[in-house]
C-alpha cells in the first residue's frame, strides 16, 4: 500500500491537521468577549461546521491509505510536537466533528429548557473547548500533547456536566464523582507516560514505537502500559472502571449526554488503540497477555452485565448509559481479539454507535422537552402524539439491537466473524446473548410508546428538533445499507495499525 | 419489462401501497380501494415473473454492503411459487380484512393496513432473495413488522401474546439463525443461492449436524417443537392477520427458507448422504403429533386452527429433512396446498366470530344451519388440510409419503397416517356440530346469519382453489421438475 507522508509546503491540505483543532480552541474565547447567546450558537455552529468539512477533506486525502503529518512550529520531531492524521484518526474526527455539528443544531431549541441563559455563552464556550480536547487527542502523535488535550477535554466535561444541576442538583455529585474517577485516570495516564519517557527519552509516538523494539521485555515500559491502561479504561468506562459514567450521562444536560456518549469513551478507546499499535509493539507478550486475560473477560462482562442491568432501569438515561457501557464492552472486545477483523470491527462501531446512541439519548431528549422527566412511564402513548421522535427512537433502538439494514447489524456481524476467525465461539455466543437483552430492554420502550393508553397529550417537538434527531436516525440506517465509509476506512486504518 | 425491474416492482409496490394507506387513512373506502388495487398489482407483477422466468438462475445486485455480503434477488420455482401464493391470498384476504375490520369494529384501521401492505412487501422480498443475507434482512423485517398486527388490539393479553411472538421470532433468529448464517459465511466465503448447495464438504458430519439444528430451530417461523409457542401466542391477532400471515406469509416464509435453505445451501444430495437430518426427521415427526394432540384439547377454535399449522407447518420441514427430491416436490405443494387449506379455516373462524361474536367451538352448535356457506367452506378446507381426495392438499401427503419411502424411513409413513387421524378427529367435529347437533339456545341462533358477502366470499373461494388444486397440481409439479427444482 502507498504510504507517503506529506509535508512542508503552503498548500492548505497540509494545514488541515492543526486547522481541526485549532479552529474550535479559537472560537471559545471569542465567545465569552462577545457575551451573546445567539451569536454564540450561531459561532459554535459555524465553528462545528469548519471542523466537520476539514474532517470530510482530511478522510478524503487519507482515504488512500496515505499519512498527513504536521509539525507544530515548524520543529522537527521528535523534539517538537507532530501532528498525525491517518486513517484510524480520520474517521474519529469525521465521527466527533459531524456529532457535535448536529448536537449543536438540537441544541439551539433545546438548550433553555435545562439551562439558564445568562449561562449559554459559557456553556458554547466550553462545549467548544471540549470538542476542542477531543480532536486535540485524537489528532496528534505526541504523547504528552494527548495528556494535555484529555484534560481539555475533561475539565470542560465536568463543567459540562455539571450544567444539569439546573434542572436536578444530582448532576453536581454526579459530576464530583466523575472528576475524582477521571483525574485519578488521567494521574495513571500521565504517570504511565512518564514511565515510558524515563525509558525512551521520546514522546513523540513514532520515535518511541522504534526504541521500545529494542528494549523488548523491558519492566519500566510494561508498567508504563499498564498504567495507560487503567488510566484510559477508566475515561473509556471499562467495566469495573465504569462507576461514573451512568450518573454522568444521566444527570448531564441532554446536549451533553448526546455528545459525550457518541464521543468520548470512543476517544479513549481510540488512544489506547493507538497506544497498543502505534507506540507499543502489538507482537509483544505482555501485551497480548494482558489484552487476553484482562481486557477480554472484562469486556464480556461488561457486554452482559451491563445489558441486564439496562433492562431493570426504570429512568432512560440510566438505561441507555448501561446500554452505553454494554455496547463498550463490543468495542473493547474487538480490540481484545488482537486480529484485524476485531480491531476493525472495534472501529466501526464506534462510528456506527456514536451514531446510534446519539440518535437514542436526543429522540428521549426531545421526550424530555415535553414530560420534563425521562422515566419510562411518561412515555405512555407518546408514538401517538409525537409520531416522528417516536419513530427516530425506534430507528435507533433497532440498530442498537443490530437488526440487519441497520448501521448496528454491520458491526456486530463483523465482530461476530473476527471472534469466529479466532476460534471464540462462546465469545460469540454472548454476543448474540447480549444483542438479545438489547431486544429485551429496547422493545419494553417501544411497547409503551405505541401500545399504552397515554395519560396526557403533547405536541411533536418543533422541526428544528426533528432535524438533527432525523439526521442521525438515517445515518443508522445509511451505515446500515453503505458502508465504504466506515468498513473501507476501517480496514484501511488496521492495515495501518497492523504494519 | 426487464424481469430484475419486474423483481423491484413486486417488492416495492406493496410497500408502496402501505404508503398510500397512511395518506388516505382519513377516507376509508378510497384506502380500501387504492389497497386492494395495490393488491392486483402485486399479484399482477408476480404472474409476470412467473411468465418471464427462462430458468437463469441470475442475480440481481441492489446494493453491496461488504464485500461479499449484498442485497440481491434471484429468480427459482419455490421463490415464484411463494410470491404467487402469498400475492394472490393478499387480494383475497384484503377483501375478506375489509369486511373484518369493519364487521368486528376494529380500530385504527389505518395503521392495520398500512402494516398490513408492508408485510406482504417485505414477503415478496423473502421470496425473491438471492442470497442468505437479505432472506435474513427481510425475514428479520417481516418479524418487526408484524409485531403492531398482533398486538393490535392493545390490549394487557394482546401485548403479552406479542410478546412472547416477538421474543422467540426474534430470539431463535438473532440467537441461532444468524449465528447459522455468519458460520456459513466464514466457512464458505460465500452466501449466495446456488441450485446444489454451497457448502461443498467444508463442514464435518458433526458440524453439518449442528449447522442444520442453527437453521431448523434458529428460523423459528417454521414453529418447529420447542419454538412453536409464538404461534398459538400470535392468535390474538384480528382474524385476518391469523388468516394471511400465521396460514400463509409469515409461517410459510419460515418453512420456505428451511426448504430455500436446504436446496440451495445445504444440497438435498449432500443432505441425503451425510445423514445430518436424521434427527430433524424424528423431531419433525414429534412436532407433527405432539401439536396434533395439543389441538385436541383447544376449545378455543382459533388456538387449535394454530396447532393445526404447527403440525402442517413440521410437514415442510419433515420434507427437509428428508433430503430427496420428491420431499422437496411434497414440501412445496404442502406449502401451496397447507395456505390454502388454512386461510379457509380462518376466514370461516373469523366470519363467525363477525356474525356470531363465537370463539370457542362447544358454542357453536347448529351453528352450520344458518351459515352453511361458511360452514361447508370450513368443510372443504378441513379435508384438504386432512389430506383426503378431491382435495389439494391429498396430494402434498403423498408425495411426502414416496419420499418417505424413498428415504427409507418407513416409520414416517404411519406418522403421517396417523396425524391424518388426529386431523380428522379436531378438524370435522365443528362441522359435525355445526350441522347435526341443535344449538344451546333455540332463540338466539335465529338471530344470526351470514355476515356480509366480503366476510363469506373469499374463504369460499378458496376453498374451491383447495378443490381445484386436486386436479391441477400436475402443474406445479411439472413447472418445478421443468425448473430443474426436482427431477
Amino acid at each position: 500500500m502507498a504510504s507517503e507522508i506529506k509535508q512542508g509546503t503552503l498548500e492548505l491540505v497540509n494545514h488541515l491537521p492543526i486547522l481541526q483543532v485549532i479552529t474550535p480552541m479559537l472560537i471559545a474565547p471569542i465567545l465569552v468577549v462577545l457575551n451573546n447567546k445567539t451569536l454564540s450558537w450561531l459561532l459554535s455552529f459555524l465553528g462545528a461546521l469548519a471542523c466537520l468539512a476539514i474532517s470530510i477533506l482530511l478522510i478524503q486525502a487519507v482515504s488512500d491509505g496515505s499519512i498527513l503529518t504536521y509539525y507544530l512550529g515548524g520543529w522537527v520531531p521528535p523534539i517538537g510536537i507532530e501532528y498525525r492524521i491517518d486513517a484510524a484518526n480520520a474517521i474519529l474526527l469525521f465521527l466527533i466533528s459531524i456529532i457535535s455539528a448536529i448536537v449543536l443544531i438540537f441544541s439551539y431549541s433545546s438548550l433553555h429548557a435545562e439551562i439558564p441563559e445568562e449561562k449559554h455563552t459559557l456553556f458554547y464556550s466550553c462545549f467548544l473547548l471540549c470538542l476542542t480536547g477531543l480532536l486535540g487527542v485524537v489528532a496528534t502523535a505526541d504523547i504528552f500533547n494527548v495528556f494535555v488535550f484529555l484534560e481539555i477535554s475533561s475539565l470542560s466535561t465536568y463543567v459540562l456536566v455539571a450544567q444539569g444541576a439546573y434542572l436536578d442538583r444530582r448532576a453536581l455529585s454526579a459530576s464530583f464523582n466523575y472528576l475524582i474517577m477521571g483525574t485519578i485516570g488521567a494521574t495513571f495516564f500521565v504517570i504511565g507516560i512518564g514511565y515510558i519517557y524515563m525509558a525512551t527519552g521520546s514522546l513523540n509516538m513514532m520515535d518511541i514505537a522504534e526504541r521500545v523494539n529494542q528494549l523488548s521485555d523491558n519492566r519500566t515500559i510494561q508498567a508504563g502500559f499498564a498504567f495507560i491502561v487503567v488510566g484510559m479504561g477508566l475515561k473509556l468506562a471499562m467495566v469495573p472502571l465504569h462507576v461514573w459514567l451512568p450518573n454522568a450521562y444521566t444527570f448531564a444536560p441532554t446536549v451533553v449526554t448526546c455528545f459525550l456518549a457518541a464521543t468520548a469513551t470512543k476517544v479513549a478507546l481510540y488512544v489506547l488503540i493507538r497506544f497498543v499499535f502505534s507506540v507499543f509493539n502489538y507482537e509483544d507478550n505482555f501485551v497480548n497477555e494482558l489484552f487476553f486475560l484482562l481486557l477480554m473477560p472484562l469486556a464480556v462482562i461488561a457486554m452482559i452485565a451491563a445489558s441486564v442491568i439496562a433492562i431493570f432501569k426504570q429512568n432512560l438515561k440510566k438505561l441507555l448509559a448501561y446500554s452505553s457501557l454494554a455496547q463498550i464492552g463490543y468495542m473493547l472486545l474487538g480490540l481484545s481479539l488482537m486480529n484485524q477483523k476485531g480491531l476493525a470491527s472495534s472501529l466501526v462501531h464506534m462510528v456506527n454507535h456514536g451514531f446510534t446512541k446519539a440518535a437514542l439519548f436526543m429522540s428521549l431528549g426531545a421526550f424530555m422537552l415535553k414530560t420534563k422527566n425521562a422515566y419510562i412511564k411518561s412515555l405512555r402513548g407518546l408514538g401517538k402524539s409525537m409520531p416522528f421522535t417516536s419513530a427516530a427512537f425506534v430507528i435507533g433502538g433497532l440498530s442498537l439491537i443490530g437488526v440487519p439494514g441497520t448501521a448496528g447489524f454491520i458491526s456486530k456481524w463483523l465482530l461476530l466473524e473476527a471472534a469466529l476467525e479466532t476460534g471464540y465461539w462462546l465469545v460469540a455466543i454472548l454476543i448474540i446473548a447480549s444483542s438479545l437483552f438489547a431486544v429485551i430492554y429496547i422493545w419494553k420502550i417501544i411497547e409503551v410508546l405505541y401500545f399504552s393508553e397515554s395519560s396526557e397529550s403533547y405536541n411533536e417537538v418543533s422541526v428544528l428538533t426533528l432535524m438533527p434527531m432525523w439526521i442521525l436516525a438515517l445515518f443508522c440506517i445509511f451505515l446500515g445499507i453503505n458502508t465504504s465509509l466506515t468498513v473501507d476506512v476501517a480496514n484501511m486504518a488496521t492495515e495501518i495499525l497492523f504494519k | 419489462m426487464p424481469i430484475e425491474f419486474l423483481i423491484f416492482l413486486t417488492v416495492f409496490s406493496p410497500a408502496l401501497v402501505g404508503g398510500l394507506n397512511l395518506i388516505f387513512s382519513k377516507k376509508p373506502n378510497v384506502r380500501d380501494t387504492v389497497t386492494l388495487l395495490g393488491a392486483l398489482i402485486t399479484f399482477y407483477f408476480s404472474v409476470n415473473i412467473f411468465l418471464g422466468f427462462d430458468g437463469q438462475a441470475t442475480q440481481y445486485k441492489l446494493a453491496t454492503i461488504m464485500p461479499g455480503i449484498d442485497i440481491s434477488f434471484h429468480i427459482e420455482p419455490l421463490g415464484i411459487i411463494f410470491s404467487l401464493l402469498a400475492s394472490g391470498l393478499w387480494i383475497l384476504t384484503h377483501i375478506y380484512a375489509i369486511g373484518y375490520m369493519r364487521g368486528a369494529k376494529e380500530k385504527n384501521h389505518s395503521r392495520f393496513f398500512f402494516f398490513f401492505s408492508v408485510s406482504i412487501a417485505s414477503v415478496m422480498g423473502i421470496s425473491f432473495s438471492g442470497n442468505l443475507f437479505t432472506l435474513f434482512l427481510f425475514y428479520e423485517v417481516l418479524t418487526l413488522i408484524t409485531f403492531p398486527l398482533v398486538s393490535h388490539k392493545g390490549s394487557t393479553e394482546a401485548l403479552r401474546g406479542a410478546r412472547v411472538y416477538l421474543s422467540i421470532l426474534l430470539g431463535t433468529s438473532i440467537g441461532l439463525q444468524l449465528l447459522g448464517i455468519i458460520w456459513v459465511y466464514f466457512s464458505v466465503g460465500t452466501l449466495d443461492f446456488v441450485k446444489g448447495g454451497i457448502l461443498n464438504g467444508s463442514f464435518g458430519s458433526f458440524e453439518l449436524i449442528l449447522l442444520v439444528g442453527l437453521f431448523a430451530f434458529g428460523i423459528g417461523k417454521a414453529a418447529l417443537f420447542p419454538f412453536h409457542r409464538w404461534l398459538p401466542a400470535a392468535m390474538v391477532a384480528p382474524t385476518p392477520v391469523s388468516a394471511l400471515l400465521h396460514a400463509v406469509a409469515v409461517v410459510k416464509a419460515g418453512v420456505f427458507t428451511v426448504l430455500k435453505v436446504g436446496v440451495y445451501i445445504f444440497g438435498v444430495d449432500s443432505l441425503s448422504v451425510s445423514g445430518a437430518t436424521d434427527w430433524l426427521t424424528w423431531l419433525a415427526c414429534f412436532s407433527i403429533l405432539f401439536a396434533s394432540l395439543i389441538a385436541m384439547t383447544k376449545d378455543n377454535l382459533k388456538a387449535r386452527l394454530a396447532y393445526s399449522t404447527i403440525s402442517q407447518l413440521a410437514y415442510v420441514v419433515l420434507a427437509f429433512s428428508l433430503a430427496n427430491s420428491l420431499g422437496v416436490l411434497g414440501g412445496a405443494l404442502q406449502i401451496v396446498t397447507h395456505a390454502f387449506g388454512k386461510i379457509t379455516l380462518f376466514m370461516c373462524a373469523g366470519s363467525i366470530y363477525v356474525a356470531t361474536k363465537k370463539t370457542n367451538i362447544s358454542d357453536m352448535r347448529g351453528l352450520g344451519r344458518v351459515m352453511p356457506i361458511t360452514f361447508l367452506s370450513f368443510l372443504i378446507g378441513a379435508i384438504s388440510i386432512i389430506g383426503l381426495p378431491p382435495m389439494g392438499g391429498s396430494w402434498a401427503k403423498w408425495f411426502l409419503l414416496l419420499s418417505s419411502l424413498e428415504a427409507d424411513k418407513q416409520f414416517v409413513v404411519l406418522v403421517l397416517l396417523i396425524s391424518s387421524l388426529l386431523n380428522i378427529s379436531y378438524l370435522l367435529p365443528l362441522v359435525a356440530k355445526g350441522f347435526y347437533l341443535n344449538p344451546i339456545d333455540q332463540t338466539e341462533i335465529k338471530s344470526f346469519k351470514e355476515p356480509s358477502a366480503l366476510v363469506w366470499l373469499p374463504p369460499a373461494i378458496t376453498a374451491g382453489i383447495s378443490f381445484l388444486l386436486f386436479f391441477y397440481v400436475g402443474y406445479i409439479r411439472d413447472f418445478m421438475i421443468n425448473f430443474g427444482l426436482v427431477s
